[in-house]
């Protein structure tokens, strides 16, 4: 029980540091669909430790989410691609303060 | 009866309720109606209660009405309360009636101006917190109405409040009278103080039993309710803002500047003259300001361009006839000086409103002239206010009341004869300036063609007005021309009468010589500004400067207080508090500056700093 927990957990944390240390678009997508398995896999160990059914149930709902999901990210990232002409997630930061210094 | 006196004040105060309520309701004639019927009523109600008032025997000529209890809080009760006695009902008499005519003036003067609803409810609060002033048996509610009219005065000063010129002078008149009312407050609380109560028939009772004649408190308190007086009737030395009080409409510089607001020094000294009795050296102190005054005014208005200046101007100096009047003494004398100068000099404020007005706003004397056979009932009214002023012998008031006063500055045992010269020498004055003024609008050659008729508002107010300053006079007349004194025996008992030097020189002396150096005024006018003789050049010197701007007064006061003010706020802009509160900003936006560091705009800065709270949040329920 603990192992699989632990797997789990370490299969999060890589997704995790893919989403941090990447800064192509797409990679981090993977590493989001990483993240979210991880956490499915989850539902799935703790269905098989108590018997139950749901916690497969649970794995289908995600795993058509995460199709949803996909599909709309997918979808951003070519909107990115058309308008930016790049896949650099850095290279959008229109958000940030711009005003940092320039007050008192 | 009483409520007859109650409803004298409370007329006019509903009749401004009605105006400001209701007004964008109503057509400009109901506005109208209201304002100079609510006034009118007052003058009807007030004639009532002064027949009833006379009518009562000898000593006890008051009548009070208590409305409600205003205030009563440790020690201190303040009702609304009136009274009318013989002092109290010659200045309503005098408020009413004027204030009715001009009103009445208004409607067609203000006729075709924006803020017709607006001036006529400032008019009738102004009309009602006079009389409250005048009417109040506490020194409180005498107080409150003494901050109404000085608040109406500022607000139809500034009544064409698109000209910043106008705004300041309101804002000079709010703050150089507020500089007398502080004082008179003062002055209030150290009656409190003294005495435990505030109504003014007590204050005066107690004071001549428990103060001695100069004692510090009687000297002290005098001097404080002096300092009211000066501000609010426009002496020396708080005078400066009467002349720019001019800013407002004629009407308001009739009623307020001229008539009613600016005596109300002149009634709180006379209403608390037991008071200043108690205080010899105040009493001179009024005396000797009044007669500084009537010189240092009576010298500005001669060279003054602005037609109205020239009337303010005279107006304080008048005034500071009255202030020489009480000061010797000669109380009744002084009050008579009021009512026929608030006939005269509303009369002249009037018509000379008038010839402003028909003329498209033209001020200055020097484009005016030849005026006398374009409208020539301005012109009569106009010289019948101007003679009075003069005090042009027999024929006018003026010369009755002014006569008085000159009488008793040599006559009474509290002047002296420098105090009389000075009377004399404005007498000149005045006979001068007012003539110049008369010649040069009047007379002539015609520089600016009026521009219509004026109609019978406005004419009907000054034919009555003239009538007054013609004849008002006659009820009081001097020893030696006639045994009528129907104005100094409604004082008997109520003002103390002069006390008499010992005199040789006969009254009628006296008269001749007043009267001669107001003719020789005349005369000196006609020859220097109709005759154009070229004994004196009198413009464009130094001299004339220096009385043209009014003894530079403004600019003593600019360098005196003004600069040392505005000197010290400047350097004291940042002192130890102000740091305080601007540390506390500049922490802020130091704080500010830090954190919006981290709002990069990078999307996995975002997410890095979410696991990191997500990590610290699951540390601590899980160390819990």
């Amino acid at each position: 029980m603990e192992i699989q927990i632990l797997f789990a957990g370490l299969l999060f944390l890589t997704g995790l540091v893919g989403f941090l240390v990447r800064r192509n678009i797409i990679f981090m997508l993977l590493s989001i669909e990483i993240m979210l398995n991880s956490a499915a896999l989850v539902f799935v160990i703790a269905g098989a430790h108590w018997m139950q059914a749901d916690g497969q149930v649970m794995f289908i709902f995600i795993l058509t989410v995460s199709a949803a999901e996909v599909s709309v990210g997918l979808a951003l990232i070519l909107q990115m691609y058309h308008r930016f002409k790049t896949l650099d997630a850095d290279a959008l930061s229109n958000l940030r303060d711009k005003q940092t210094s320039e007050d008192l | 009866m009483t409520t007859l006196i109650a409803l004298i004040p409370a007329l006019p105060l509903l009749s401004f309720l009605m105006i400001v309520l209701f007004g964008r309701l109503l057509p400009k004639r109901v506005v109208a109606a209201s304002a100079v019927g609510s006034v009118s009523i007052a003058a009807v109600f007030t004639v009532i209660a002064g027949i009833a008032l006379l009518s009562l025997p000898g000593n006890e000529k008051v009548i009070a009405s208590r409305v409600y209890t205003w205030m009563s809080a440790g020690g201190l009760t303040a009702s609304v309360a009136f009274v009318l006695d013989p002092l109290s009902l010659v200045f309503c008499f005098v408020i009413t009636l004027v204030g009715a005519l001009i009103h009445l003036y208004s409607v067609e003067f203000m006729g075709r101006e924006e803020g017709f609803n607006r001036f006529f409810a400032y008019m009738n609060l102004f009309v009602g917190s006079m009389l409250i002033l005048v009417l109040a048996d506490n020194l409180l509610l005498l107080y409150m109405g003494w901050e109404g009219v000085g608040l109406c005065s500022y607000l139809l000063i500034g009544f064409w409040y698109k000209v910043p010129e106008n705004g300041f002078a309101a804002r000079k008149a709010f703050v150089v009278t507020r500089i007398g009312d502080t004082a008179m407050i003062i002055g209030l609380f150290l009656l409190f103080a003294s005495f435990g109560t505030l109504n003014i028939h007590d204050l005066m009772e107690q004071a001549s039993s428990k103060w001695i004649s100069g004692s510090p408190l009687a000297v002290i308190s005098a001097l404080l309710l002096l300092g009211g007086a000066l501000g609010k009737s426009a002496q020396l030395p708080l005078h400066t803002w009467l002349p720019d009080a001019m800013a407002g409409p004629s009407p308001v510089s009739a009623l307020i500047h001229a008539a009613t607001m600016v005596t109300a020094g002149v009634y709180l000294i006379t209403r608390t003259h037991v008071l200043f009795a108690l205080a010899p050296a105040v009493m001179t102190t009024v005396a000797v300001i009044g007669a500084i005054t009537l010189l240092v005014s009576g010298f500005s208005a001669l060279a003054q361009t602005d037609l109205k200046r020239v009337l303010a101007y005279s107006t304080i100096s008048q005034i500071g006839y009255m202030f020489l009047a009480m000061g010797i003494g000669a109380w009744s004398a002084a009050v008579f000086h009021f009512m026929i100068h608030a006939f005269f000099k509303a009369l002249l404020f009037l018509s000379g409103g008038a010839v402003i007005h028909l003329l498209n706003d033209e001020h200055d004397i020097f484009r005016m002239g030849g005026l006398r056979k374009k409208m020539p009932v301005v012109f009569y009214t106009f010289l019948a206010g101007a003679a009075s002023l003069s005090a042009l012998p027999l024929i006018t008031a003026g010369f009755y009341s002014k006569d008085q006063i000159l009488w008793f500055g040599w006559s009474s045992a509290a002047s002296n004869h420098w105090l009389w010269a000075a009377g004399i020498t404005g007498a000149m004055l005045t006979s001068l300036y007012t003539f110049r003024l008369v010649f040069i609008t009047f007379f002539g050659e015609l520089k600016t063609q009026p521009g219509h008729k004026p109609g019978r508002y406005i004419t009907i107010p000054l034919v009555i007005l003239a009538l007054l300053s013609l004849a008002g006079g006659f009820i009081e007349l001097p020893e030696n021309i006639g045994p009528v004194h129907l104005f100094s025996r409604l004082f008997d008992g109520v003002l103390p009468e002069v006390k008499s030097a010992m005199i040789a020189t006969p009254e009628s002396l006296f008269q001749l010589m007043s009267g001669l150096i107001s003719i020789a005024g005349v005369y000196f006018a006609y020859l220097l500004f109709l005759k154009k003789s070229p004994i004196v050049k009198f413009r464009k010197n130094r001299l004339y400067d220096f009385f043209y701007s009014g003894w530079k007064f403004d600019k003593l006061y600019d360098i005196l207080f003004v600069k040392p003010v505005v000197w010290f706020s400047e350097i004291d802009r940042h002192d130890f508090i102000d740091n305080v509160y601007t540390s506390v900003a500049r922490l802020t936006g130091l704080l500010n500056s830090l954190i919006s560091k981290t709002q990069n705009g990078r999307l996995r800065w975002y997410v890095l700093f979410l696991a990191a709270g997500v990590v610290v949040l699951i540390t601590i329920m899980i160390s819990l």
